[in-house]
């Protein structure tokens, strides 16, 4: 059951000033997006169609809130074939990035983000690392932190990172 | 041909045998890296946390290869995706370039939009090309069936990569494949992504996805599944055991990248081209080999 009274009619707005989100009333549901969908295929949970149905409606507590928000996997398959040209990863992207604003961002990005604030790449690059890469040949790998530190401070990702027993 | 070579975070850790082939099969064909020991992660990981921040991590790369003044090859499909869609966006979009570049200038760095990104796999087939490769094959592979995966990224969204193959019926690694010798040979869901996407978000359904692929291929009767991405490896090699275990099916499946196989049809010898990481032991391919 919806409740009318909750829906915030403005939601669709806030989406489509978001960067990615532009296109997201174009859709007229005829869910291709859900039938061409790998994640679908396999994960009741995650359905694009009703996802975009829910934001136009307004459900922007539930749709912010929900962990179906982060099981896009961003193949590209249903931009590819959408009629409407609504580009679905991208807005799933602008949606994201609104509940991540709102204090909802999924555990494993946080984790993400952790590692890359310490490290500046998604996996640590350890001596034995390089002394295998040696062992065959090839170069040195650095980590290279500063840039990716200075980049969080500014956009304010380092908030995200230390919030939570973060890296420090 | 000169280019800055983008490794990204995952093949320097994860998949030195690729990087491995690629470097040797590159050197064969005249293809000369630069390695930029400032790169850092290319951003992908973050669109969807933080879009600006993820085109920052973009463009504060390309920029060092623009500093080098060459154009940038990459072996993540992933990688190369995020860094294609910046610096198009850096290109067509004056506004944004503007503001990107303010918000760059914490780190001392511009992009002024003047290099391209460019995947290897593609780099062989535009920049290489099928006639040159085939000049060079010193041993047909003609003894072997092969399945292409193209994974999601080295072809969508193909507006971002300006249609240089179909993305509903891709023909580019397939034509690579051929070219070596090999037969390319077609399996049911081809164009199919691994679920390497929501592998850190929903382990479960991302390997019910890989393991839709690995019965397709199976069934195929392919000697090896051919792949071009860091993480499409992750999901059918990496987690094969995994994937077996939890549907109950030995897929024992070799899994190789493109320039191994590349690599073995230009006569350059198995050991160089790591396959003593694949995890998935393709001793029936090499000893075939002779």
């Amino acid at each position: 059951m919806i409740d009318v009274s909750k829906l915030d009619p403005n939601f669709k707005y806030e989406i489509m000033k978001e960067p990615g989100g532009e296109h997201v009333t174009r859709c007229f549901a005829c869910g291709t997006c859900t039938a061409t969908c790998p994640v679908r295929e396999m994960n009741d949970e995650y359905n694009p169609r009703k996802i975009i149905r829910m934001a136009i409606l307004g459900m922007r507590q539930e749709v912010l809130t929900s962990d179906f928000i982060w099981l896009c996997a961003s193949c590209y398959t249903c931009e590819e074939r959408c009629p409407q040209d609504v580009r679905i990863p991208g807005l799933m992207n602008a949606i994201k990035n609104i509940a991540v604003r709102q204090g909802h961002i999924h555990p494993s990005f946080r984790a993400q983000l952790e590692v890359l604030f310490a490290h500046g790449r998604l996996y640590e690059i350890t001596e034995f690392d390089n002394k295998k890469r040696a062992k065959w040949g090839l170069p040195e790998i650095r980590e290279n932190v500063e840039g990716i530190r200075k980049l969080f401070r500014k956009t304010g990702m380092e908030k995200l990172v230390k919030d939570e027993g973060g890296a420090e | 041909m000169k280019y800055a070579l983008f490794l990204g975070c995952t093949v320097p850790v994860r998949a030195l045998n690729y990087e491995l082939a690629a470097r040797k099969v590159g050197e064969k064909l005249g293809l000369e890296f630069l390695d930029i020991s400032e790169f850092s992660c290319c951003g992908f990981p973050v669109k969807s946390v933080d879009r600006m921040t993820s085109m920052l991590m973009a463009a504060e790369n390309l920029s060092l290869a623009e500093e080098a003044n060459l154009d940038i090859c990459t072996l993540c499909s992933a990688c190369s995706s995020v860094l294609t869609e910046v610096d198009k966006q850096v290109k067509e979009n004056r506004a944004l370039r503007n503001r990107i570049n303010e918000d760059l200038s914490v780190t001392n760095r511009k992009y002024h939009g003047k290099i391209h990104v460019k995947h290897f796999v593609r780099i062989l087939h535009e920049d290489v090309g099928l006639a040159k490769i085939k000049e060079m094959v010193k041993r047909p592979l003609s003894e072997f069936n092969f399945t292409a995966h193209y994974g999601c990224h080295y072809l969508k969204p193909s507006e971002v990569y300006g249609k240089f193959d179909e993305p509903e019926n891709p023909r580019t690694l397939d034509e690579l494949i051929r070219v070596t010798g090999a037969q390319s040979i077609p399996y049911e869901d081809k164009n199919e992504c691994c679920g390497g996407g929501v592998l850190g978000v929903e382990e479960a359904t991302a390997l019910k996805i890989a393991a839709l692929k690995l019965d397709h291929i199976k069934a195929s009767g392919a000697d090896a599944l051919v792949l071009i991405c860091p993480f499409c490896n992750i999901m059918y090699e990496g987690n094969q055991k995994k994937i077996e275990k939890q549907s109950e099916t030995e897929f024992n499946l070799p899994v190789l990248y493109y320039p191994q196989v590349l690599g073995l049809a230009l006569g350059i010898p198995p050991d160089e081209l790591g396959f003593r990481m694949n995890r998935v032991k393709p001793r029936e391919i090499l000893s075939r080999l002779g």
